[in-house]
């Protein structure tokens, strides 16, 4: 069978290497992990001319060295994978950088074509490139391409396929370091090729080079032969000896400086630069957006556009997924009997479920925009500027990205912001930035923010969102230091970093990025919510009441219907159950129409005997005039009928509580009230918080819950915020209190799991306790101050 | 490097960085007898922009003073 043929992309971060990959394969494409590593290996299938293709795209490197895991990784897929063959693509704008990497390719050996990206940006900044002679140079196939419009793609891979059909030899070059490190190549490649026990997978040259260079992965795979280890070891000191006491260098600079000078031999003979090189478009675009003055006041704009954008793009289609659960939960309630299946799907299932997809609009439009900021080269301005910033805090400007990523312009989420924590290459930094990246104000924190603020301040809600952003910034940077100045102290790492020129993002490109970030989104409510807010909807409902309580309520119930019935009045017009029932049918369609007037009342409710009744008791419960011809018995009838409503509705929401507080759920609220009771929080804000550990979208459904759950039906109908609003034991600092609490506290489920896929079990447990202890302090300390400076009351 | 103003274009001469910082500095294309000019600094005037062959790096003060630049007599200022 035909397995195809695999091509492995490579090239420079900010090459169009990603681009390419996107036009070769389009939305085909698969993203998983390599093996042990976090570094994300993308492939895709394709067909090109009636041949399988498996194009895989290594990460973006400037080397090949062991310098960071993504050239490990890109070395590794090269020497143990054996790609049929490798295309290079090469920014033509900005050769001198781009064919360090294709010279160290070209020493590796393996079969390579280079494709020569961005032709059109070469030639509009003056540049003209002779890609015939630099394919003789190079020693390989070049292909002029512009991988944006998709122009050459095709000729490329008709170049890839020809190659890899071809001979398929490993035809390192060799390029010369030096009269004193060409010598000592040639020993240790002689060793190398004269030991029995080395393995054949590394052409002897580029393993003498790695040798010599210092990497410390390919020296440790030497010790297998002591022999030649000793005699290597041995070559390998005199040469640093050596080039130390000559040039004053190590020698892995002299080699450095070599192939940079190989590259520029060839740059001088291919490229032309026919203007001297002058400001371009980029960097007049630079001189505004990161002057001094100009450049942070920009940057504090492009956020708050971003905030206005997403929330003004999602509202509408936020709308529609409300519609949907709301309409697919009226459709269970119609076709299923009450009972505890129903109650399973419809506040099971469908509210948990449907609380996180509810955000995806939302979740969309923020990595909408800064997929714009990543592709157009904005997102490494705003590292360069706020990289002292975060220095001082003990971390790095590539943090930024990540705290972004997971809300910091509030709106986003921390499973793929612990996933951009990848680009930070020291571990310390890396975890600091992974460990304080959920105190951010994530999409899903905000509906809850949302509407403790609506409930209990007046200030704009945007207004306030964007005070609490830069919270949740404050909160972030600070414990960040002091996680840096403890546990996690060490040293600064270098900020060596590439500005790339300014660039029109593709709206493929912004799709893909798009999707990539979403799905993780929604892959997290498709497993890890959905399987919590079954667990949840249980622990609310399990153990039920024991029969002996469930019976009191019954009995209380019955007395008062009964004696209900016992009044001539009532007995008058109610003669049994069913009328009873009748009439609050007539009641409700009375209330719907006064909420609606353009709604007409249906016929057989206005000609139904106890229409009179029921327009009386509606009067009654809104407290609308009585008018004064209505007959004596009518009217008491109709107050006792309210009378009765209310009583019952007392029992019910007895009955509701005593069951809420009996469930697991409802006993731990109960339990941690002793904790929490400082903070001001009871039972029921207890348990949504610990339904927000599943996920923070949880925290306002099962509050939602808890509190309709507690309350009779009648109220149920009045949002949660009026209901919170006008409820004695809340008052404006409560629920300043449970917003800092919730900003600050546990990571959800799917982050926990993210921050352990990316660390160890040690730290995200850590982050869990780490995450509590903080919240507990920071919403302690706001209570207290609060309830002293007397907000409070 | 370190102490240069903006604008000004000098070439390299000597990068006394070694290890990790060093390996980096010179990757990027910051070896010797390489020409530069600098772009700007960052609003808290660390880190810096270098325009290096035909790209532009930053790196951080720190880092800059590693690099030994000899400057142009000309204080290039051409925009």
């Amino acid at each position: 069978m035909d397995k195809g043929i695999t091509i492995a992309l490579a090239g420079n971060p900010n090459s169009g290497k990603t681009t390419v990959f996107n036009a070769m394969t389009g939305a085909r494409q698969h993203i998983a992990n390599y093996p042990g590593v976090t570094v994300e290996k993308k492939t895709g299938k394709i067909e090109h001319k009636g041949r399988i293709i498996n194009v895989v795209d290594l990460p973006g490197t400037y080397s090949l060295t062991a310098y960071s895991i993504e050239e490990i990784v890109a070395r590794d897929f090269l020497i143990n994978e054996r790609p049929d063959v490798v295309i290079n693509i090469v920014d033509g704008s900005n050769l001198d950088r781009n064919l360090y990497l294709t010279a160290q390719i070209r020493e590796l050996g393996v079969p390579v074509v280079v494709a020569l990206n961005m032709m059109d940006v070469a030639e509009s900044r003056g540049m003209a490139v002779a890609w015939e002679d630099l394919s003789e140079l190079l020693e390989a196939p070049v292909v002029p391409i512009v991988a944006r419009s998709k122009t050459g793609i095709q000729d490329l891979l008709d170049k890839a396929v020809e190659v890899a059909e071809g001979a398929r030899l490993w035809r390192p070059a060799v390029i010369s370091y030096g009269s004193d490190i060409d010598r000592s190549l040639d020993e240790i490649e002689a060793l190398i090729d004269g030991s029995a026990v080395y393995d054949r997978k590394y052409p002897s040259r580029w393993r003498a080079l790695k040798c010599i260079e210092g990497d410390k992965q390919m020296l440790s795979l030497l010790k297998r032969d002591p022999v030649a280890d000793a005699r290597i070891e041995e070559i390998r000191n005199t040469t640093t000896k050596h080039i130390m006491d000559t040039l004053g260098e190590e020698p892995e600079a002299i080699i450095t400086d070599h192939r940079y000078g190989y590259v520029a031999a060839i740059t001088r003979k291919t490229l032309k630069h026919r203007i001297e090189s002058r400001l371009d478009l980029s960097d007049k675009i630079d001189k505004v957006l990161t002057d001094r003055f100009f450049g942070p006041i920009i940057m504090m704009g492009i956020f708050y556009a971003i905030y206005a954008f997403t929330f003004w793009a999602s509202e509408e289609p936020t709308g529609w997924f409300d519609a949907f659960f709301g309409y697919a939960k009226e459709l269970v309630r119609a076709s299923m009997p009450p009972g505890v299946l129903q109650s399973l799907i419809v506040s099971g299932i469908i509210d948990g479920v449907g609380g996180v997809l509810g955000f995806v609009p939302l979740i969309m439009c923020m990595f909408f925009s800064i997929a714009i900021l990543e592709d157009s080269g904005y997102m490494a301005r705003m590292a360069y500027m706020l990289d002292r910033v975060m220095r001082w805090f003990g971390l790095h400007g590539n943090s930024v990205m990540a705290l972004i990523v997971s809300g910091g312009i509030s709106g986003g989420c921390a499973v793929p912001g612990v996933l951009s924590t990848r680009t930070l290459m020291d571990p310390k930094e890396r975890i600091a930035t992974l460990l304080v990246v959920p105190f951010m104000n994530c999409g899903a924190k905000m509906p809850v923010f949302a509407m403790l603020t609506a409930a209990f301040f007046s200030m704009s809600r945007t207004r306030i969102m964007f005070l609490l952003t830069l919270l949740a910034w404050g909160f972030a940077l600070l414990s960040a230091k002091l996680l840096r100045s403890t546990i996690l102290r060490g040293p600064k790492t270098p900020f060596v970093m590439e500005l790339p020129p300014y660039r029109l993002p593709t709206f493929q490109g912004l799709l893909i990025h798009t999707w990539e970030r979403t799905s993780q989104y929604v892959k997290k409510a498709g497993t890890v919510i959905l399987g919590f807010s079954i667990v949840l909807w249980a622990a609310m409902t399990f153990p039920g009441l024991p029969q002996q309580k469930q019976t009191e309520f019954e009995i209380l119930r019955a007395e008062k219907m009964a004696h209900f019935f016992e009044n001539p009045a009532v007995g008058q017009l109610l003669t049994d159950e069913k009328s009873f029932l009748r009439l609050g049918e007539i009641v409700e369609a009375l209330r719907r129409a006064s909420a609606n007037p353009e709604r007409s009342l249906d016929k057989t409710i206005k000609e139904d005997r106890l229409f009179a009744l029921g327009a009386e008791a509606d009067g009654m419960i809104r407290g609308k005039a009585q008018s004064g011809y209505v007959r004596q018995d009518l009217a008491e009838a109709a107050s006792k009928y309210v009378a009765l409503l209310q009583d019952l509705r007392t029992i019910d929401n007895d009955w509701r509580h005593a069951a809420l507080s009996n469930t697991v759920a409802g006993r731990l609220g109960r339990t941690l009230e002793y904790l929490t009771a400082p903070l001001g929080f009871d039972y029921r804000v207890n348990i949504a918080l610990i339904g927000g550990f599943a996920a923070k979208e949880v925290i306002l459904s099962t509050l939602g819950t808890a509190y309709s759950l507690s309350e009779s039906q009648q109220e149920l109908e009045g949002s949660l915020q009026e209901r919170l609003g006008k409820d004695r034991l809340w008052n404006p600092l409560k629920a300043f209190t449970l917003i800092v609490f919730i900003m600050l506290y546990v990571p959800c489920m799917a982050t926990v799991i993210s921050i352990r896929k990316e660390t160890s079990w040690a730290w995200a447990g850590f982050s869990l306790a780490f995450n509590l202890t903080a919240a507990y302090l920071v919403a302690l300390l706001v209570s207290l101050i609060g309830n002293v400076i007397g907000i409070g009351t | 490097m370190r102490k240069m103003l903006d604008n000004q274009q000098g070439i390299i001469k000597k990068i006394s960085a070694s290890g990790q910082i060093g390996k980096r500095i010179r990757e990027m294309g910051l070896v010797p007898e390489t020409p530069i000019q600098i772009r700007g600094r960052a609003p808290l005037k660390d880190p810096v922009a270098v325009k290096v062959r035909d790209f532009v790096l930053t790196l951080r003060n720190d880092e800059a003073s590693h690099i030994t630049v000899e400057v142009d007599a000309a204080e290039g200022d051409q925009e």
